[in-house]
């Protein structure tokens, strides 16, 4: 059985003017502990697939139109909130974005903690704290330090603390929302060392949310790689990074400077994200796609199967073999009149 | 080569209550015309304090900026604002760097009228429309207000408005760090394509490696105030000798699943700049630390040719 399937899963946000396709129709799997990575950019959808997951999407304007979020078998879109409420923070629970604004300020850190464990009624008050003087010590802050408050936290170790809280209840699903964007590169690479060395001690599966396709290669098995609200290409980690098989992801890896090789000019993907309450019609990424035809414009694009396990959303047939990624044709002179 | 920027062991020491706050601390380096020097380094190693005190921002507390070969460190306020035709600065936030209430036509104009050059309204059109063409930003835009706008074509406007007065410097702060990579790469193609073109000589400032080493001709690596290392930007990926810039670049994820995953793991966090123990910043974190280390600042010498560290054991750690 797979740990978490989310089938043709559709998230809007209505308001009265517009409706804002945040996320059109889904699909996912993971199995557990298993790392999937979540890649996109800024308003491609990831964070309100994650949100969705644990029923946290703001409602109003909010709204789960379809589809189905199946873990560990069951429909998390048929519970209530009573049922969700314990699901969440013990079953799944999720690491958020920002450690600087995740934290309680007037709360000390070691409450804050013990808060999710007397939640969810685990053990009785006295425990809870002597348990979240462990999770500190399980993240590498010594456990004296649970009676400070957040303030007094440099960042790298704040968000130890939520990760702390996050995995207090041994969740089965990790749900971590771009955790050390906000990091400097030196303690971004021990969180992700930490975090990594968490799940494998716990067994838990985790969908890691990140725009940096370099934690994607250290930390994940699968990736799916978003854009508009679509899951364009998913696959294992080896298929996306080296039988690149969608024009956008050749795009995404042709926009970055490398660290070894000489390129003079970056190769961006022209033009922008489309507004997502006006998405294009037929594919969302035809008016950026370098080898776009009429059918494009017209049809969203077929969902296929490139090899075993390794899905395209895309009309063209790809040429189909190992390459170094990158868009191909040359790149437009300058990005005039893009912008 | 002529050199367009010197800085002799400058210093910006902030006052605070637990002691001073020594931003930069002894930092020397120059920048020849043309060339684009990155400077990388954690929040809070001093780097964007440099960048200001050299457009004099902040006042340096000691030491030299020498522009052109003229001392420009303690000149007045009048030719001050001369010199800012020829420095400027492109900002890290297009988001909180743009006044709200003004469209990209009133933006971009802004340097051009405090500059203190009468310009027609004529002129002025001409000019803007020329800039906003330069930096790519189509001309249905002239009046839009920048919360209409994303990212990038803030950035586009933050660009145009360094460029107005035809500078010869540019401190780019950490100018593509809020922006996607797609986003990102234009940007960073825009700016090289701007050097090219005008001569420009930029110092990057940058916490990002890879994007340091696509634009920089020289890397200087900041540790709490101090400079490192410093070396051609292809040598110092090739061989970095200061233990921290090794560290600093083993912890850089890299998008290729096929590279080996070692890393030489910096324990422990940045020490604080507030009234820094003496001796080298770096002892606390560093795997060589000795006595000598936490007693005696290390010489900032040249180890290789063209290739600077600070380090009492260098030798004996690159076996040179």
């Amino acid at each position: 059985m797979k740990e978490l399937e989310i089938k043709d899963l559709t998230i809007h946000y209505k308001t009265r003017k517009t409706e804002i396709c945040a996320v059109n129709g889904i699909n996912l799997s993971l199995e557990k502990g298993e790392t999937l990575g979540l890649v996109g950019e800024t308003g491609a959808g990831k964070t309100t697939t994650a949100l969705g997951i644990l029923q946290l999407v703001p409602s109003p304007p909010g709204q789960i139109l379809g589809g189905e979020i199946l873990f560990q078998g069951e429909n998390l879109l048929e519970k209530d909130d009573d049922d969700m409420r314990k699901i969440r923070g013990q079953k799944i629970s999720m690491i958020f974005q920002d450690p600087m604004t995740a934290l309680n300020p007037v709360m000390t850190v070691g409450e804050q903690i013990a808060e999710v464990i007397r939640e969810h009624g685990i053990c009785s008050h006295a425990e809870a704290d002597e348990r979240a003087r462990k999770m500190l010590e399980t993240v590498g802050i010594p456990p004296e330090r649970a009676k400070e408050y957040p303030h007094q936290f440099s960042g790298g170790m704040k968000q130890r603390v939520v990760i702390a809280i996050a995995i207090a209840c041994s969740p089965d699903l990790l749900i971590a929302d771009e955790p050390t964007t906000a990091l400097d590169v030196t303690i971004q690479a021990q969180v992700l060392d930490m975090i990594n060395e968490l799940k494998e001690r716990n067994g838990m599966s985790m969908i890691l949310i990140t725009h940096d396709l370099g934690v994607v290669a250290e930390t994940c098995d699968k990736v799916a790689i978003m854009y508009a609200g679509q899951v364009v290409e998913y696959g294992d980690l080896e298929h996306i990074f080296e039988q690149t098989a969608h024009p956008y992801t050749r795009g995404l890896f042709g926009s970055l400077p490398s660290l070894s090789g000489d390129e003079k000019r970056l190769k961006p993907i022209v033009g922008l994200m489309p507004d997502p309450a006006a998405l294009p019609t037929g594919c969302a990424f035809h008016p950026r796609c370098p080898i776009a035809i009429d059918i494009c414009k017209q049809e969203a694009p077929p969902i296929v199967e490139v090899a075993p396990g390794h899905i395209c959303r895309c009309h063209q047939d790809i040429p189909y073999q190992l390459q170094t990624p990158s868009v191909s044709g040359e790149a437009p002179q300058r990005e005039k009149g893009v912008s | 080569m002529s050199k367009l920027l010197e800085v002799e062991n400058l210093k910006k020491y902030f006052k605070t209550p637990g002691g001073p706050l020594k931003a930069v601390d002894d930092v020397s380096f120059s920048i020849d015309k043309g060339k684009t020097l990155g400077v990388v380094g954690e929040s809070g190693c001093g780097k964007s304090t440099l960048g200001r005190a050299i457009l004099g921002l902040h006042e340096a507390t000691e030491g030299q900026v020498l522009f052109e070969g003229r001392d420009i460190t303690h000149i007045k306020k009048k030719d001050r604002r001369k010199l800012t035709c020829d420095m400027q600065i492109i900002f890290q936030d297009p988001f909180s760097s743009l006044d709200p209430r003004k469209t990209v036509w009133a933006q971009i104009a802004e340097p051009l009228r405090v500059s203190g050059e009468h310009m027609s309204r004529d002129a002025l059109n001409y000019r803007i429309e020329e800039l906003m063409d330069t930096v790519g930003l189509a001309k249905r835009f002239t009046y839009s207000y920048p919360h209409e706008l994303d990212g990038g074509r803030r950035q586009r406007i933050g660009v145009a408005r360094a460029l107005a007065l035809n500078p010869k410097f540019i401190v780019c702060d950490e100018p593509v760090s809020a922006l996607d990579v797609s986003i990102q790469a234009q940007i960073l193609n825009l700016l090289q394509d701007l050097q090219e073109e005008k001569e420009l000589t930029y110092m990057f400032i940058t916490h990002d490696m890879s994007v340091v080493r696509h634009i920089s001709d020289e890397i200087m690596v900041m540790y709490v105030g101090t400079v490192v290392e410093k070396s051609p930007a292809k040598e110092l990926f090739r061989q970095p000798q200061h233990p921290y810039t090794k560290g600093l670049l083993s912890a850089i994820p890299v998008p290729d699943i096929r590279r080996n995953k070692k890393r030489v793991l910096m324990q422990g966090e940045i020490t604080s700049p507030i009234d820094p123990p003496p001796g080298c910043r770096f002892a606390r974190r560093c795997p060589y630390a000795k006595d000598i280390c936490r007693k005696q600042t290390p010489p900032y010498e040249e180890t290789l040719p063209d290739h600077f560290t600070a380090c009492h054991f260098i030798r004996e750690i690159n076996s040179l």
